[in-house]
């Protein structure tokens, strides 16, 4: 099944947006799983032996049950048995083969733990636990666990294994980049679709407290010294003063703003904390604390594109040092 | 009635509440869902928020897709003037062992713990995947279902299970949801469907959902105070695994075991268990590791096979045996969390109420 | 019947450990991180494997390295298997938390001896990248990190009065302290004066030599008992005080410049401890500090100075290593910043003070030494105050 598909129907009338959440974080390996994955790379299986005797495949840094640090790496089979599988008829985004596969653990030759991958086979029916099995390679290899491109059902001998085995690799891979993207969608909440929905008319809206009668904006939902929900729709502004800022001399990663320029927490008339925004209309070095401004829009814009100064006298420190 | 003193300080838990569980909850925001669960639990005490000497919080960013979400959450708390307060990444079980073992150091009298997770927003089987060795699990995407399935299929080479028993089990926690659970999101007969991961059915799954909880904790007299008949903790543990599934027996949960008996869960029978399985596979490995009989009412809630909230789903477990306690239908209690793939961390908690 | 406070068991740190902090440690995995410090900290206490009962590790958030939870995979490597194992995150202050954390599992008699571990491997990913993933509707941030404190900064200029210098000087003071700790990550040997006061201005008003750097290290403690600490073959530091305070991110009337979430955790440590001139009483202070100028915001948030004044201790020289109150004599935030870490690296510090065991860094005679943490919109707080004899009470 899809994500998609797993996804039920939305109530109507809800603001929603996909957030994607992706990076390509680069991993150092450290010396054990260095020698396992350049190792795939260069078609030979590693294991690790801990100090009990057993060979752990795919081979750990530390003992799962002493702690200890294990070094000895010694070369198994490519071939092997299953201990347990899974048929996946739904492959999803990523998984190592499109169409449908078993997820197998596969005790290797020479091993005596198990590693998960994919089994490429027919169909459920020609998959058992205790089948025989041998590594698929990969064509393109790279130093990753996805060299091995799944197992294979196998019915011949059992490759030579338990040679020690010193690790060393010419140009071993040291690190891998392991991409990751996971697509969610997001809803802001009521309060929030109520501010947001607002914008879009160039009005913004706070949220009064019941209890302390402090307005909020933007509203998140709740009173946060009052634990309560925000209830009372509140327009501020659309004027408000500068209540501190700093002067951004380098570009922020994403933002297409040249520097230097004003980022400023701002009061709007009404409101009883500061929002966030940059100032404009004003050399950035004659903005000040107390500057009374008012937002500039622009076409389709969701939010003010800037702040400008409304020419009006600057707010005493007094008025606004609660708001700081 | 005469229980071991185990622990410097009698802990009990006094309320507990939840949100109805539901697939998604897009009108909510994350503070939105929990304020309320917050209210209703705090009600059930007569306490209010700036009384509570200790609060802690279960949740995921991963879950959420945003770091620091936990942070926002802590409006619906109303920190302020501010309060003593903690959060771990963990299923909201763990916090509350970290609040009882605040009160157990005596800082503290009461603790309010709360936990929360919204599973529509992302790909949650894929999510989950992110909790995986990263250098040779998480590069294959092997989804939370395909996980349990290598389990269950384990499960069935073993001649544990089958599945038909399997069946029986998502059966009777849907049909128990029913009538013992109006918060769950799937109750009463759901059909078995098709394979998802082989050899588990949808009906072996859990519902993929939204939801929170929250539960209050108080100590010794306060309890007697708060509550008409505490649920004492008498005793809770929990311990890891190894992480690799193939350094496993995927057939046996020895971390659950060793909890329990540290939780001293062997001491005494238990008539009700709320078990935190989201896989019907994973039903048959606790109770054989918990050495539940057939006389010990398991999952009345429903358990997470009728609603999932992932990160919050252990504290319920532990909030709905209490509840069984605080209406006399229970006398001795265990529930349990879980967290990590296939079982590898399980927290076990035993609760006992006042016998007359 | 509950049993009094008093019936607490008193918690002593017997055995640190940290990393060589350094931008990228390409030669180990997440796991060969922390391993490195735990393995430290055990040797530090002439402990094994087996005798760490349950192990606390915190970390900053999980999308750093892009692992969920990752405490899950690092089980094995932390000698856990079989054994409790919990994962606390309070945002910047989680390595302050999760001590306090692990220490109360001592005090509470649950476990005898306890390993807690933070760590951050900030070469993994990017943090500006996790700290600033786009969420849909909301306005995109308009400056990094720095650009979130600078503005406060700033108000906190205007309230004060304190010249613009005072933020250089903590930086060139914290630069240099930080050539004495083996550890630190920043070790610029050619520093000066003139050069961290040329340095770029990014965020005005807060310098590039004024902000801190990325680092991946860990750092680990080993915490235990009575019992555990009459076995400890060096002196331990033993916990006078430990407390967590937590206010709302953002709010009507909220101060950002000395939040009184701080004031309120520092008095809770103060009152544990039997403190009540924390100027005079304190020997040694690591205090969060990831720009400069929270030096002096942070010394009037934790009573060290009447509001307002912190900055002339700051410019009289006071908080220097050879001054009367020495503040991050490791070097600080300012120095060494593997996030989640860095919370923890304080309350090491400061233990390490007290243990007469911080080396070429070491302030003499340091009998009381305060460790400070702090995080999101500064709104989170962890301390804890270590002394080197056991607490009368």
């Amino acid at each position: 099944m899809s994500a998609a598909a797993e996804a039920a129907a939305s109530p109507p009338g809800v603001l929603r947006a996909p957030l994607v959440v992706e990076f390509p974080f680069t991993r150092s390996l450290g010396p054990v799983q260095s020698a396992f994955l350049t190792g795939l790379r260069e078609r030979v299986v590693l294991g690790v032996r801990t100090t009990a005797g057993q060979v752990m495949v795919p081979p750990v840094e530390y003992d799962p049950v002493t702690a200890e640090e294990i070094r000895e790496l010694v070369q198994v089979a490519t071939t092997g048995t299953v201990t347990t599988w899974a048929w996946n008829d739904h492959p999803r985004p990523n998984q190592p083969l499109d169409s449908p596969f078993a997820w197998a653990l596969v005790r290797l030759d020479g091993a005596d733990t198990a590693l998960l991958h994919a089994l490429d086979a027919p169909g459920p029916d020609a998959v058992r636990t205790g089948m025989r099995v041998r590594i698929r390679w990969a064509a393109q290899r790279t130093g990753a666990i996805t060299d091995i491109a799944c197992f294979e059902p196998h019915e011949g001998p059992a490759d030579p294994q338990g040679a020690p085995h010193d690790g060393a690799f010419a140009e071993p891979v040291t690190g891998i980049v392991a991409e990751a993207r996971l697509d969610y969608t997001y809803s802001p909440g009521r309060a929030q679709t109520a501010y947001i929905n607002a914008l879009s008319e160039r009005r913004t809206v706070g949220e009064r407290c019941p209890s302390c009668h402090k307005v909020y904006v933007p509203p998140r939902g709740a009173c946060p010294t009052c634990g309560v929900a925000t209830t009372d729709r509140v327009e501020v502004g659309p004027a408000g003063t500068v209540t501190t800022y700093c002067v951004v001399n380098i570009k922020a990663r994403n933002l297409d703003i040249e520097v230097p320029y004003v980022y400023a927490h701002i009061a709007l008339d009404g409101a009883d904390l500061a929002l966030h925004g940059r100032i404009g209309g004003i050399p950035y070095d004659q903005v000040r604390m107390g500057l009374r401004v008012e937002p500039v829009w622009t076409e389709g814009g969701r939010y003010p594109d800037h702040y400008r100064p409304t020419g009006e006298p600057d707010a005493d420190y007094d008025a606004y040092k609660e708001l700081i | 009635m005469a229980r071991t003193p185990r622990y410097a300080r009698e802990v009990a838990v006094v309320a507990f509440a939840q949100s109805d569980h539901r697939r998604r909850t897009d009108e909510l925001s994350e503070v939105e869902m929990v304020m309320p669960v917050l209210h209703q639990v705090l009600a059930r005490t007569g306490l209010k928020a700036g009384e509570i000497g200790f609060t802690c919080s279960g949740s995921s960013d991963y879950l959420a897709g945003r770091a620091f979400s936990f942070t926002m959450t802590l409006d619906g708390v109303g920190a302020w003037p501010p309060i003593s307060e903690s959060h771990v990444e963990m299923d909201g079980a763990w916090a509350l062992y970290e609040a009882w073992v605040k009160i157990q150091t005596g800082e503290a009298d009461t603790a309010l713990v709360y936990a929360y997770g919204k599973s529509s927003p992302g790909p949650v089987r894929d999510v989950l995947t992110r909790q995986l060795d990263p250098y040779y699990l998480a590069p294959l995407w092997p989804d939370s279902v395909a996980l349990a399935a290598l389990q269950a299929q384990a499960l069935i080479d073993a001649g544990e299970t089958d599945e038909p028993a399997l069946a029986a089990i998502g059966a009777r926690s849907r049909a128990s949801a029913r009538t013992g659970n109006p918060h769950a999101q799937l109750t009463g007969a759901v059909p078995q469907g098709d394979y998802q991961v082989r050899p588990l059915r949808t009906g072996d799954c859990p519902p993929i959902g939204d939801g929170a909880a929250a539960v209050v904790l108080a100590a010794g007299d306060t309890a007697r105070r708060l509550c008409e008949r505490p649920a004492w903790i008498t005793g809770i543990d929990h311990r890891i695994e190894a992480h690799a599934l193939g350094l496993r027996d995927l057939t046996d949960s020895p971390s659950t075991r060793i909890a329990a008996e540290h939780a001293g869960l062997f001491e005494a029978p238990v008539d009700t268990a709320e078990l935190h399985a989201p896989f019907s596979s994973q039903e048959v490995v606790l109770r054989k590791a918990l050495g539940l009989d057939e006389g010990v009412a398991v999952n009345r809630s429903g358990g997470a096979l009728a609603a999932n909230p992932v990160m919050a789903a252990g504290l319920i477990r532990i909030g709905e045996a209490a509840a069984r306690i605080h209406r006399r239908e229970s006398d001795r209690a265990v529930a349990h969390a879980t967290s990590g793939p296939c079982l590898q961390q399980n927290l076990v908690a035993v609760l006992e109420g006042d016998r007359a | 019947m509950s049993k009094a406070a008093t019936s607490k068991e008193c918690v002593a740190v017997v055995g640190v450990g940290q990393t060589k902090h350094v931008a990228a440690r390409h030669d180990v995995s997440i796991a060969g991180l922390v391993r490195e410090a735990a393995v430290r900290a055990l040797a530090d206490a002439e402990l094994t494997w087996a005798d760490v009962d349950a192990v606390v590790i915190g970390k900053a958030p999980d999308f750093f390295e892009g692992v969920m939870m990752p405490e899950l995979y690092l089980a094995d490597a932390l000698g856990a298997v079989g054994k409790p194992m919990l994962r606390v995150h309070t945002a910047g202050s989680v390595g302050g938390s999760t001590a306090l954390v692990a220490a109360n599992l001592v005090a509470a008699r649950v476990h005898r001896t306890v390993l807690t571990l933070a760590f951050e491997k900030q070469s993994e990913s990017n943090a500006m990248w996790g700290l600033s993933l786009p969420v849909p509707f909301q306005q995109p941030l308009l400056a990094g990190a720095g650009g979130f404190f600078a503005p406060h900064v700033r108000a906190y200029m205007r309230r004060t009065g304190a010249p613009d210098t005072v933020g250089s000087l903590v930086a060139y003071k914290d630069r240099r302290n930080a050539l004495k700790n083996p550890y630190a990550h920043l070790h610029e040997h050619d520093i000066t004066l003139e050069k961290v006061q040329a340095s770029p201005m990014l965020w005005d008003p807060i310098r590039y030599s004024e902000t801190c750097p990325s680092s991946d290290g860990a750092c680990a403690m080993v915490l235990t008992d009575r019992a555990g600490a009459a076995r400890s073959p060096r002196p331990p530091a033993w916990v006078h005080g430990g407390a967590m305070r937590s206010e709302p991110t953002l709010f009507a009337g909220k101060d950002f410049v000395s939040p009184q979430a701080g004031k309120d955790c520092a008095a809770d440590v103060y009152r544990q401890a039997g403190i009540t001139d924390p100027r005079r009483e304190i020997d040694a202070v690591e205090m969060y500090v990831p720009f400069s100028w929270y030096e002096p915001m942070w010394l009037e948030n934790l009573g060290f100075a009447e509001e307002g004044e912190g900055w002339k201790l700051t410019e009289a020289g006071v908080t220097e290593l050879d001054g009367d109150l020495p503040v991050n004599p490791s070097g600080g935030v300012l120095s060494t910043n593997p996030i989640g870490a860095s919370g923890m690296i304080r309350f090491a510090e400061a233990a390490l003070q007290v243990r007469g065991r911080a080396g070429e860094h070491q302030i003499a005679d340091a009998r009381r030494a305060l460790g400070h943490a702090y995080g999101g919109g500064a709104q989170f707080f962890a301390m804890w105050l270590v002394g080197a004899e056991p607490p009368t009470s």
